[in-house]
């Protein structure tokens, strides 16, 4: 044996060893875990990542609502992202994915969640901001209120605390009211518990962000329409509070201490942290989504259903395996028993790099992996009718192996080709309009047809060379154990 | 030796009845549903529910309340066994707080929902239209790509216009065939064409485009290895020489499929076995159209050339 087959042989025997370490459904240390420095930070680990058809959950897609060929600014999509990002943020559930697909879509993704209507009526609200008229006994920071524009709150805000426990507020209407209409001195007849909008965040002209020795506070600027309802407002309420709420809750309420002309003023926000600070900043200046936004398609799983698929996924998996190790022990004897033993390194170095990429596996996923691995006997194939032929021609069971591999890989080269060739076309395919499934299936059939080329070629020919070198003499007697 | 070359003409019929079957199967659809094949909602737009019940429901009791939500017009089947008691459900599109309230209702009315185990999915009409461009942009663009490589393939070999039309053949019978087979499925189970049928389709294709060029390569090798033979005799000393080849590789990725079939999950079933009708036309198509059409090809030239 070489000296270059032996280094080889140790390195299949190490990837093998990683493999099935990775493999393993154990918990593994995280500093391990932490060297996977492609993915992301505080997220890292050694774990097979389920699609949503697998787990479960809900995922949407948003379109800007907009008139064909209009484009939409890729600041006001992102703008719309964080808005999104952030409400989603608030069901207070893991794992959430949301992002720009294409230049006009956004996609959400929540896995685990119990009413998925739910969530989307709160992704897909308008993000109202208002300036409310609170008297002099201001809700607390983080209250759920009704008001006048705003109704009262959605389903499912889940905020913490309620100031106003009037339950049998009659819903108002939501429609678009303008802030105008809306300061009108009826404050007296307001059901109980609601409060009454001053201006929204259409008025808003301007907003920035800075900070001085109290913590950071947010400056902003009124249309000069509103600036004058401000002026009077804020010079009539003096001593009064005036709170800023964002769908339904309560951000702050500074109190009245002039009247404030010109249509300036400032949000403190005391200790808020500077991410929290600029995202208020964002919302503020985009109160409403910048863009409206469209449910485009919305798919749910239930999360009992996935698991019922992994689990049938796995069944079938096993037992497809199976029957091709058997196959290839039975017909090709102990060239196919050399052949399972790369089938199944080839089977554990994908799964570990699914784990480690990491892939997130779909159902046609699984599908495209167990699909690969029917395929990646191909190039075993080849390679030992060619080893058969020659044998047959008389060679020397060395000298057939060696042609057997050199004869084969042009044929081997040009399917796997012609199948990369293909996944590249359904991944494009898939990833133009994000149909997930398709480019689950493409990107694991193409991940198993590369990793093929080493386990069915290098792994293979090395294990084989090592085997004549042990008991090449023994087998030159034993022809039928080789399927001739 | 056995001949298969010899007996092209039987092929060629049985090719002729599956052709002329799976385009009957086309047009039936196209009267029935008014498109070649039924299309999912990816395409069209709308909702399509899978409901599993705790307890016993009725394809009546569900329409009584889907009609109260103004979505009457639904395609409502049962899935799996009687007792399973899930049914898949149709309906053009349905908003959020439509979807919340039949839920619902569905629950008050005719048995409790498990939401654990069903799933609903909803797609605008207009994206609907999006998709059915985008998978057109695709299938386009996979037909540009499997050509030029067929082209590439044989752009040395003596008559590459033989081996390329018969190639080109052989793929356009194998895809005529499984949409026939699915258009069939269609009429009988309700099978949709979504955008994982047309996944099957392309990676079947690219699949049994490049069996035939194994073939084809095999008869180039041969050609100058026996010159003194006939064509005919060394096409079908190809066909032997690689059809063990082609015949092991695809039984093994038969063997996952039907495992697949069998014991996965209900979702990709009709994924998986398009794929495997694919493959198996698709091998059938390399030794029984694309090899026997170069040989018809070439036995006409030689006529002609007599004359």
């Amino acid at each position: 044996m070489e000296r270059r087959d032996r280094i080889l042989l140790v390195v299949i025997l190490l990837l093998a060893v990683l493999a099935v370490y990775v493999d393993l459904n154990i918990d593994h240390p995280s500093w391990l875990e932490n060297l996977l420095v492609w993915q992301p930070e505080g997220v890292r680990k050694i774990a097979i990542r389920y699609g949503l058809d697998l787990r479960g959950g809900l995922k949407v897609s948003l379109v800007a609502d907009v008139p064909e060929g209009q484009e939409v600014e890729r600041t006001s999509l992102e703008t719309a992202r964080q808005i999104v990002e952030n409400r989603v943020n608030g069901l207070g559930l893991a794992e959430t994915i949301v992002q720009i697909q294409g230049n006009r879509r956004i996609i959400v993704e929540i896995p685990g969640i119990d009413e998925p209507e739910v969530a989307i009526e709160i992704i897909r609200g308008t993000a109202l901001l208002e300036f409310v008229d609170a008297g002099y006994t201001p809700p607390p920071r983080g209250a759920v209120i009704t008001t006048t524009v705003g109704g009262p709150p959605r389903l499912g805000e889940t905020a913490p605390v309620t100031a106003t426990p009037s339950p049998q507020i009659p819903p108002l209407t939501t429609g678009p009211i303008s802030p105008m209409e809306t300061i009108t001195p009826t404050a007296e007849t307001l059901p109980p518990g609601t409060y009454r909008t001053v201006l929204t965040g259409k008025g808003l002209k301007a907003v920035g962000l800075d900070r001085d020795d109290l913590g950071y506070y947010i400056p902003f600027e009124l249309n000069d329409e509103e600036a004058q309802v401000f002026a009077e407002y804020t010079a009539s309420h003096v001593g009064q509070y005036l709170c800023i709420v964002l769908d339904n809750v309560v951000i702050s309420c500074p109190q009245i201490q002039e009247a404030i002309p010109g249509g300036r003023g400032r949000i403190t926000l005391g200790d808020a942290t500077y991410q929290e600070a600029r995202g208020l900043a964002i919302q503020l200046q985009y109160g409403a989504l910048p863009i409206p936004l469209r449910v485009e398609t919305a798919t749910t799983v239930g999360p009992t259903l996935g698991e019922i698929s992994v689990q049938k996924s796995v069944r079938a998996g096993i037992i497809g395996l199976s029957i091709v190790l058997l196959f290839m022990l039975v017909y090709y004897r102990v060239l196919g028993g050399v052949a399972d033993l790369a089938l199944l390194l080839y089977a554990g170095l994908n799964l570990a790099l699914y784990k480690l990429a990491p892939v997130t596996l779909t159902l046609p996923g699984i599908a495209g992996f167990l699909l690969s691995a029917g395929m990646a006997v191909d190039a075993n194939i080849l390679v030992f009718e060619r080893v058969k032929e020659e044998i047959r021609a008389g060679r020397s069971l060395k000298a057939a192996l060696e042609t057997g591999f050199s004869r084969a890989w042009t044929s081997i080269r040009d399917s796997q080709v012609s199948i990369l060739i293909a996944c590249a076309v359904l991944y494009f395919f898939g990833n133009t309009f994000g149909a997930s499934a398709v480019k689950g299936f493409a990107l694991t059939l193409a991940i198993g047809t590369t990793i093929n080329l080493f386990t069915a070629i290098v792994v293979t020919r090395t294990l084989l060379r090592g085997l004549l070198q042990v008991a090449g003499e023994w087998l030159r007697n034993r022809m039928a154990l080789l399927g001739v | 030796m056995f001949n298969i070359v010899e007996k092209r003409r039987w092929f060629f019929l049985i090719s002729g009845i599956l052709v002329t079957l799976s385009i009957l199967m086309l047009v039936v659809t196209v009267i029935q549903f008014g498109s070649p094949l039924r299309l999912a909602v990816d395409f069209t737009g709308g909702s399509l529910f899978i409901l599993h019940f705790d307890g016993p429901a009725t394809e009546t009791d569900i329409r009584q309340v889907l009609a109260a939500h103004d979505l009457e017009e639904a395609i409502i089947q049962r899935v799996g066994r009687p007792e399973d008691n899930t049914w898949q459900v149709r309906t053009r599109e349905a908003s959020p707080e439509q979807v919340r309230a039949i839920f619902g209702d569905l629950t008050a009315q005719v048995a409790p929902v498990n939401r654990d185990l069903s799933t609903y999915e909803t797609v605008s009409p207009i994206v609907g239209g999006e998709v059915a461009r985008a998978a057109g942009i695709a299938i386009s663009v996979a037909a540009v790509v499997i050509i030029g490589y067929i082209w590439w393939s044989f752009r040395r070999v003596p008559h590459s216009i033989r081996y390329g039309v018969s190639a080109i053949a052989a793929m356009l019978h194998s895809l005529i065939i499984v949409t026939g087979f699915y258009a069939l499925m269609g009429l009988l189970r309700g099978w949709e064409v979504d955008a994982l049928f047309l996944t099957a389709v392309l990676t079947v294709t690219s699949f049994s485009v490049q069996d035939t060029i194994v073939m084809f390569d095999r008869i180039r090798e041969n050609v100058r290895r026996y010159r003194e033979e006939p064509f005919e005799r060394i096409a079908n000393r190809s066909i032997l020489e690689t059809i063990h080849r082609s015949l092991a590789t695809q039984l093994n990725a038969i063997f996952v499929m039907i495992a697949i079939i069998l014991f996965g999950g209900e979702t990709i079933r009709s994924f998986i076995s398009t794929m495997l009708t694919g493959m198996l036309v698709g091998t059938y198509s390399s030794f029984g159209v694309a090899v026997p059409l170069v040989v018809a090809w070439e036995a006409a030239a030689r006529r002609r050339a007599k004359r």
